[in-house]
């Protein structure tokens, strides 16, 4: 067989995948840019061109600065408190104890949880008057009264990113745990003695084999936290006074609630944007430490 | 056979893709309402059976979606050839749905019959520049409702009749002991805020618009959220208001963890109702208060109304639906949750019974509403009002410059 | 291997108690709160067990009457597994040629990569032209549109791990097979796919979870119970009426069971299936 007529098959096996991906993923975003140099409403008129006018109102616009800043905390600290608890986690599972099975088997539990299901459960725990977050606080007395965990700006979004933390944390340990599996004994046996402490043992003979899977780990995470809608939407809505409010509840509001197609495509391709320069200098990162890892 | 599977499997997709557009030989409606005040989805749903036993040949198929979805649904079902015929909404929406070709005009339907019958505030429901894009078929206001017994057991002889008398019973209560904070709100950065903000713009004789230019960061609009503010501030609101919707008020009410609450009318009877409420019994009722020498009680308007989309290829069926749903005799039946848009209904005894308090507030709530301004590019108002509201309330800006910056994004 | 102290045991017991516990404790929550009655939930202090199991809003919400609120939710049970089955049949369907091409021709796997490389795209980025193309197709809340839309998350997914599945296929036994005359369907039914069939099952059951769990879509592209997935039945459940939170608590465990079940039984499965994909980036 020539290798064309390889490639000529590669390529037509290929073509229903790519054709569906062209129809729901290049069209559509084609028509996303296209719609952004316009003043479109989602509903009726098609909307003139307008030029970068939508772009500058967006990127000038208080809301999109403090959005961005919001979703960037949100992004930030909830995945690194996801990858510091995943790696504890995944630690405590590699020891040997009575129970690990089943313990790991748990783990999938939050994981599995859908996110809206996750969402609405955290928002009962924090109810402000019947919520068992209060109860159980009050009742060991950490707290004198019962609090506002989603109606105060400084505990809202932290209540947040611990729902957001709760489910995603034990799909990084499980990742890690698998990585930790592949360490072959007698590396870390001879590290010790060299008389290695713990530490370093961690440091210099662990991690390197824990790299590589993180970094995938913290790439899909950052980029999925950065395009957070779900819990946010159902837990907050956004509030109180805008808190709480992604830069994805941004562009909703704008294109849907408020029908203006133009700039909330504008904004969307903003956000695209943002989330392409991270994972490109993301992707440049995976490649230095799976380089310095090997 | 692996040719055969795909095959069975492509099958499946493309039969499962073919059962969608159900074809009935009847004709069926799609309604869209909303779970949350008046009318409960128990009622709606037995009122549409009554229609349907009525109307043999038309289906309703009925979608409840909260409140806060409302608007977005309606808007994002108009581009489905299959949306919704029969859509409720609220009265802010109708410029917009006007001006957007969301809902058909149907001022030629209105009968002189509906026009003498029906209270003259409830028609400014439906109404946009002189045309009627439905019936009216919630008639809302915000009440002040107050727990009779924590009243008594402070000393209070009567309901507040002044804002300011409000805070003074609502100390006299924490003073006591009786409640930590007494009063509660709903003012989740949401459109309920904007009802409590819009009740008290009433009663300080604000204005939220001005030649068509926002005026709200003036005068009352100004006065009414300092209102809130103290009251949130004085600790005799309660904190937890700021992530309070309409139901979560309810449920505080109905706990007996507040002494006043307002609310929309649907309250007064769930709250006694003993099968949910710890304080069936003692719900008290009055019309929400007045500012001493500028209003006697204030109210906003919260009426909501039934109207056909343009989408709607059974626009006739539809009406007729509307039709029974706003009629006085089902109004009259389902009389406990929401209160007629009827005038006569008002003195008929089937009604007013067993809820002669409500009635009683209801004569005078319904007599002052107050409208929220009219404009297509309402949603952007309110959204702004609302980040002004919290943002007063959690300390971040003063009522001056939160308002003068609403008004500034108001799109107007 | 190192010697562990006792002092080290214990730490590691009470280490994995505590994981345990901040795992188990949410969840339990949830069902406690399905089972308790409205007053206990409402209780001042919280009542943590219930006087009595109450189980009817199970009964409640499973109830098929017409026009009632159980119509409603199984009504986006069952559109949730319709949409759920259609878009994970049609995700296998393109993965399996596509993902056993880029693996056999890797000059073709730059395609793949801009597949995957979408991933990136935040939805709202398309979901303004997907409303209008719906609309236009009058495929805005369908059952069929939505899972059409799904594929945009499922297929690059799906594609990836079918990939790296048949790079652990070695081609020398494709080869051998070839060589005895059989055509590339032939090897594919006799060889390659019995081979690769515990991969598709993982990517299926992953399609499954992703398509289950999906929000922002089903909010935007359905309005009733003829399309309204579960996950939106959910939020509107939680946003609405209701003085009662056990009722969304039961939802809410009603919806997590599906894929929960899943994920604890084929728990191996679909850890390997992530990590594979996590190690192989």
């Amino acid at each position: 067989m020539s290798g064309t007529w390889i490639t000529a098959r590669a390529w037509l096996l290929m073509l229903p995948l790519l054709a569906i991906m062209v129809a729901v993923i290049g069209w559509p975003l084609v028509d996303t840019v296209r719609l952004s140099f316009t003043d479109a409403q989602l509903v009726g008129t098609a909307g003139n061109y307008v030029g970068f006018d939508n772009y500058t109102k967006m990127l000038t616009s208080s809301n999109f600065t403090r959005t961005l800043i919001t979703t960037t905390w949100f992004a930030a600290i909830s995945v690194a408190a996801e990858m510091v608890l995943g790696v504890l986690a995944a630690l405590l599972l590699n020891q040997e104890f009575r129970g690990r099975a089943v313990l790991r088997g748990l783990m999938i539990l939050p994981w599995a949880l859908p996110t809206v299901v996750n969402a609405t459960l955290w928002r009962l725990i924090y109810n402000p008057e019947y919520g068992a977050l209060n109860a159980a606080l009050t009742q060991l007395h950490l707290i004198d009264d019962y609090r506002s965990w989603l109606g105060e700006p400084g505990t809202a979004l932290a209540a947040l990113i611990v729902a957001d933390c709760w489910k995603n944390f034990p799909l990084v340990a499980l990742i890690a745990l698998a990585a930790l599996q592949a360490v072959p004994r007698d590396i870390t046996a001879a590290a010790l003695v060299d008389g290695a402490g713990p530490f370093n043992r961690f440091r210099f003979v662990i991690l390197p084999y824990l790299a590589g899977p993180l970094m995938v780990a913290l790439v899909l995470r950052t980029i999925e936290a950065f395009k957070v809608f779900d819990i946010i939407w159902v837990m907050t809505r956004g509030g109180p006074a805008n808190s709480t409010r992604s830069l994805s509840i941004l562009v909703y509001q704008e294109a849907f609630s408020f029908q203006r197609a133009g700039s909330g495509a504008s904004l969307a391709l903003i956000v695209t944007l943002l989330v392409t320069v991270l994972a490109v200098a993301y992707a440049a990162l995976v490649k230095k430490t799976a380089g310095s890892a090997a | 056979m692996l040719k055969s599977i795909g095959k069975t499997l492509l099958g499946a997709v493309f039969v499962g893709g073919l059962f969608v557009p159900n074809a009935f030989a009847e004709t069926t409606l799609n309604a869209l309402f909303m779970a949350q005040a008046a009318y409960s989805e128990a009622d709606v749903r037995s009122m549409t059976e009554a229609f349907t036993k009525a109307n043999p040949d038309i289906k309703v198929n009925l979608e409840f979606v909260p409140y806060e979805g409302l608007h977005d649904k309606t808007v994002l079902a108009q581009g489905s050839g299959g949306g919704y015929d029969v859509v409720l909404f609220d009265v802010i929406w109708p410029a917009e749905y006007a001006t957007n070709k969301v809902l058909v005009d149907v001022s030629s339907k209105i009968t002189d019959d509906m026009k003498k019958g029906v209270l003259p505030g409830a028609w400014t429901t439906v109404q946009y520049d002189g045309k009627y894009y439905g019936m009216p078929w919630i008639l809302d206001t915000k009440y002040l409702f107050y727990n009779k017994e924590i009243l008594e057991k402070a000393g209070i002889k009567a309901p507040p009749k002044t804002w300011e008398e409000l805070g003074q019973q609502a100390k006299i209560i924490q003073d006591k002991g009786l409640l930590k904070t007494p009063i509660a709100w709903s003012w989740s950065q949401a459109e309920a805020a904007v009802c409590d903000y819009t009740t008290l713009v009433s009663a300080y004789g604000g204005d939220f618009l001005k030649d068509g230019k926002p005026d709200f960061q003036n005068g009352g609009g100004l006065s009414a959220l300092k209102y809130m503010v103290d009251s949130y501030k004085s600790g005799l609101t309660n904190p937890n208001s700021k992530e309070f919707l309409e139901e979560d008020v309810r449920k505080v009410f109905e706990n007996g963890d507040a002494a006043f609450a307002l609310n929309w009318t649907y309250m007064y009877n769930m709250a006694n109702d003993p099968k949910d409420s710890k304080v069936a019994g003692k719900v008290g009722v009055v019309p929400a208060p007045g500012v001493a020498g500028t209003s006697e009680v204030s109210a906003v308007n919260g009426s909501m109304g039934l109207g056909i989309t343009a989408v709607s290829k059974h626009q006739d069926e539809a009406w007729k639906y509307i039709e029974f749903m706003t009629s006085q005799a089902t109004q009259n039946q389902y009389a406990k949750l929401s209160l007629p848009i009827w005038a006569s209904s008002y003195d008929n005894p089937a009604v007013t019974k067993g809820q002669e308090e409500l009635i009683a507030a209801a004569k005078l709530g319904l007599a002052a509403m107050y409208p929220r301004p009219t404009t297509p590019k309402y949603q952007q108002l309110s959204t702004a009002l609302q980040q002004a509201i919290q943002e007063s309330l959690l300390g971040q800006t003063t009522p001056e410059d939160a308002l003068k910056i609403a008004a500034e994004n108001s799109g107007l | 291997m190192e010697r562990k102290s006792p002092v080290f045991t214990v730490f590691v017991y009470v280490c994995a108690l505590l994981l345990a516990v901040v795992i188990l404790a949410p969840l339990a929550w949830l069902f406690v709160m399905s089972i308790s009655p409205a007053a206990d939930l409402a209780a001042k202090p919280l009542r943590w067990w219930p006087q009595a199991a109450d189980f009817s809003r199970y009964a409640q919400l499973l109830s098929r009457a017409e026009n009632s609120a159980g119509a409603a939710f199984t009504s986006s049970l069952r559109n949730s597994l319709e949409v759920a089955g259609m878009a994970t049949l049609a995700a296998i369907l393109l993965a399996v040629p596509a993902g056993w091409a880029v693996s056999r021709t890797p000059s073709v796997g730059w395609s793949l990569s801009l597949v995957i490389a979408t991933y990136m795209l935040p939805p709202v980025a398309l979901s303004v032209p997907l409303y209008m193309g719906l609309s236009y197709l009058g495929l805005l809340n369908t059952v069929f549109g939505l899972a059409l839309i799904y594929l945009t998350i499922l297929a690059p997914f799906t594609t990836w791990l079918m990939k790296s599945g048949f790079d652990s296929i070695p081609r020398e036994i494709e080869a051998a097979a070839m060589i005895d005359g059989a055509g590339l369907l032939q090897t594919w039914r006799i060889i390659t796919l019995p081979l690769a069939a515990p991969v598709v099952a993982t990517s299926a059951l992953f399609a499954v979870l992703l398509a289950w769990d999906e929000f922002f879509y089903a909010l935007l592209f359905t309005s009733d119970q003829r399309a309204k997935t579960l996950t939106v039945a959910i939020a509107d459940l939680a946003g609405g009426r209701v003085s009662d939170y056990g009722l969304i608590a039961t939802a809410g465990v009603l919806a997590a069971l599906p894929p929960v079940l899943i994920g604890l039984v084929m728990q191996r499965a679909l850890i390997s299936g992530l990590t594979s994909g996590g190690v192989k980036g």
